[in-house]
């Protein structure tokens, strides 16, 4: 409709004009056609939550983007050969080799190792130290002080805390005056000093772990104590004047309570000490038998650029933390059903 | 309204004009310490030449290599680089990534010697520019006269006066492997003089390119006389002393008093470090340098002693007209002598005059270069990385705190396989 706009049209020419062409658009070929489908696919999604997904959506979207397809790309990528780019001219189709490189190589066999270790001992020992320091600070008078000293390290960056403990275990020749902590300390009771991070295969492991246990008991502690707080005073009461011990009240009556809040923080904990990297990487690089699974994949991703590699040990990676993930995602839905 | 948009897009557009005057060239380069301030002096020496240049320059330590290969995936990598790695310069090449600078840049500033190392598969893609000498013994000239030691010139020599160090009660060398995520390199430098010096240059070269493996029994006696020093107790701390100790303080010992050490091997650009941690001493008196002795006398054609050199190229991403300029600046006559006066480092100028150096070591080492018959860049560094910057080190590092020779050796000849 080119030309002057009738008179007829009256106050608001613009929407009058606007309105006639939605009109003749519903009324032609294609204009059926979109409504048609539209109105199917309303019908299809009649009970569909339209407000909730749209709230969702955004998030969805950007998970799906930065997270699902990169994943997905990674194990496509597993099973092609080195180069740094995605796909490309130079990049082959091996097949299975770097998986089996994962799992027989004898370095990657040390890396898994070292991993199930770390898994072990210091989810063992945060958990352990976390729910002993609840405990036992309650009953404390400068609670507040203590907790604040024990939280202090996770407020460390992971790299300043293996910087400040490279200088612990530092090591100076007997005879020169040691500068590290840990070997001043041996040498004033009359010892050798050791160089503790050269020690393989376990001295050298033990205190890389140390490294990380101290950084997250605080963490631990932290929410042990809240769930310990959270435990009726009237339980324990009863259960003291029932005659029981310290110990059995603790063994009895308050760890079945903290049974839960102990297995998230366990999960937790084993999530995080499976991706360990920062630690083993400042202070020794993975030598001398304290290799890890993430260090691993970063030195064979940027050092030596085989991006197939280091595909195959991303997926290991992400393939020992599913479990956990799976577990405490049950566990939170139940609860959250329970309520 | 209308006024102020439009004075503030005019504004816009002027300063986008300016803007579009200004060039700018962003280099990246891994020296933190105290040759950071040098390199700016070049830049500055630079941007007063070429006033419509403007050089960004970002520092980062030993992690560039991971930070290059991020940046080149995302298709931004900085326009220069001067670095040491020309295995993974031969990657790049191959990739495509940089620029072969054949016909761009003049090298005829450049040490003819120098040159050859930057070229490969016909193309130009490293210029040399700033040279160190590795095969240089540092040892305190007072404390060698105080104790009636000589200055050895043969390797039996050599442990003549190590005899004579542990008779008087001292310890004969200091070792520093430690390097953080590169430790061990300190020790592939070692390994590399002793093959230089024993089984020849032409054999190095094969070694360097895997055409021998690391099996082989001319490689595993080099690593052997290097474990001597370990197994004869010659080494401050021993083992452990010289996995812990970080290269960089490596050379302190020979400073202590009474000295904990006497002779350290490291390349030329130790200097500014010992500077660094005691700014009295002075070069020559008191601490100084003498070439490691060769081994055996038919390793080379005319029995002179091989040199170990290293150093850093400059590789071009990005080819723009004020890159290709700022590189031809980095190998000029000017900038070579910055560097040299700044730190006392040698100058890859091919008119270097070793009389103009104030330091006497620098000025030693500047002839050892000019003179050297046989000189052979360093062998981890030609390598690929997963061998040069990985099973190398790594392999040094078990050596030394005790693993089996024969295990090690299969252990990098097994890494080597896959990454030729």
């Amino acid at each position: 409709m080119a030309g002057k706009i009738p008179e007829s049209y009256g106050e608001n020419p613009q929407r009058r004009v606007r309105e006639r062409w939605v009109r003749a658009f519903e009324r032609s070929a294609p204009g059926r056609l979109t409504l048609g489908i539209g109105r199917a696919i309303a019908r299809r999604f009649r009970s569909v939550h339209w407000n909730s997904w749209a709230f969702v959506a955004p998030a969805l979207l950007l998970i799906g983007f930065f997270l699902v397809y990169p994943t997905v790309m990674t194990v496509i990528r597993s099973f092609f050969g080195r180069g740094t780019t995605l796909f490309g001219p130079n990049v082959e189709f091996v097949g299975l080799t770097n998986w089996k490189y994962v799992f027989t190589n004898e370095i990657m066999l040390t890396s898994l190792r070292n991993n199930a270790l770390w898994a072990v001992l210091f989810t063992a020992c945060t958990v352990g130290f976390g729910l002993t320091l609840a405990v036992m600070l309650d009953r404390v008078k400068y609670e507040k002080i203590a907790k604040s000293i024990i939280f202090i390290p996770a407020a460390i960056s992971m790299v300043g805390a293996s910087i400040i403990w490279k200088f612990i275990y530092a090591y100076k020749p007997a005879h020169l005056d040691q500068i590290g902590l840990l070997n001043g300390i041996v040498v004033a009771l009359g010892g050798e000093p050791l160089g503790w991070l050269i020690e393989r295969p376990w001295i050298n492991n033990f205190c890389l772990i140390v490294v990380g246990v101290w950084i997250w008991t605080g963490f631990c502690m932290i929410i042990f104590s809240a769930a310990y707080k959270n435990i009726p005073r009237a339980l324990l009461e009863a259960a003291r004047i029932d005659g029981a011990s310290e110990w059995r009240v603790f063994r009895n009556v308050i760890l079945p309570l903290l049974g839960p809040t102990a297995g998230v923080v366990a999960t937790t904990m084993v999530v995080q000490v499976l991706k360990v990297f920062d630690i083993v990487y400042v202070m020794t690089n993975g030598n001398y038998s304290t290799e890890v699974i993430a260090n691993r994949m970063y030195k064979e991703m940027f050092n030596y650029n085989n991006y197939g590699r280091a595909s195959a040990i991303a997926v290991v990676l992400l393939l020992l933390i599913v479990p956990f993930m799976i577990v405490n995602i049950r566990r939170f839905v139940s609860q959250e059903g329970a309520r | 309204m209308r006024k102020v948009l439009t004075i503030l897009s005019v504004l816009a557009l002027v300063s986008l004009a300016g803007f579009a005057q200004m060039k700018y060239v962003t280099v990246m380069h891994g020296w933190p310490g105290e040759q950071a301030p040098a390199f700016q002096k070049i830049v500055a020496a630079f941007e007063e030449e070429n006033p419509d240049i403007t050089i960004i320059v970002e520092v980062v330590g030993r992690d560039r290599p991971a930070l290059l290969a991020t940046r080149l995936a995302q298709g931004n990598p900085p326009d220069l680089t001067p670095h040491p790695w020309i295995g993974t310069m031969k990657q790049w090449a191959d990739a495509g990534q940089i620029v072969d600078l054949t016909g761009l840049v003049d090298t005829s500033d450049i040490n003819p010697a120098l040159v050859p190392i930057g070229e490969y598969d016909g193309g130009l893609y490293g210029l040399f520019i700033f040279p160190n000498v590795k095969s240089l013994v540092w040892y305190n000239p007072k404390e060698f006269a105080a104790n009636g030691y000589n200055v050895p010139t043969t390797w039996e020599g050599l442990q003549a006066v190590s005899e004579q160090i542990i008779a008087g009660g001292g310890v004969p060398w200091s070792i520093g492997l430690e390097s953080g995520a590169a430790s061990g390199w300190p020790g592939t430098d070692w390994i590399e003089d002793i093959i230089l010096r024993t089984a020849g240059a032409d054999f190095y070269d094969q070694w360097v390119a895997h055409e021998v493996p690391w099996t082989d029994p001319r490689v595993k006696d080099a690593f052997e006389v290097f474990g001597d020093l370990f197994a004869n107790n010659y080494v401050l701390g021993g083992a452990t002393g010289a996995l812990t100790t970080n290269f960089g303080d490596a050379a302190d010992p020979l400073f202590l008093d009474p000295p904990a050490a006497y002779m350290q091997k490291q390349a030329t650009f130790i200097n500014g470090f010992i500077t660094d941690h005691f700014p009295n001493l002075v070069a020559g008196e008191d601490y100084a340098i003498f070439p490691l002795p060769g081994i055996e006398d038919d390793a080379t054609p005319d029995g002179s002693i091989p040199l170990l050199v290293s150093g850093d190229v400059v590789t071009v991403f990005n080819n723009r007209p004020e890159v290709i300029k700022f590189a031809q600046f980095l190998t000029s006559e000017a900038a070579a002598n910055i560097w040299s006066s700044e730190l006392g480092e040698l100058s890859a100028y091919v008119d270097a005059d070793p009389a103009q150096f104030s330091n006497p070591i620098t000025r030693q080492a500047q002839e050892m270069l000019l003179n050297a018959t046989v000189s052979r860049f360093d062998g981890s560094d030609l390598m690929p990385g997963e061998v040069g910057a990985g099973s190398f080190w790594s392999g040094i590092l078990d050596y030394v705190s005790g693993i089996d020779l024969d295990t090690v050796l299969e252990n990098i000849e097994a890494s080597a396989q896959d990454a030729y």
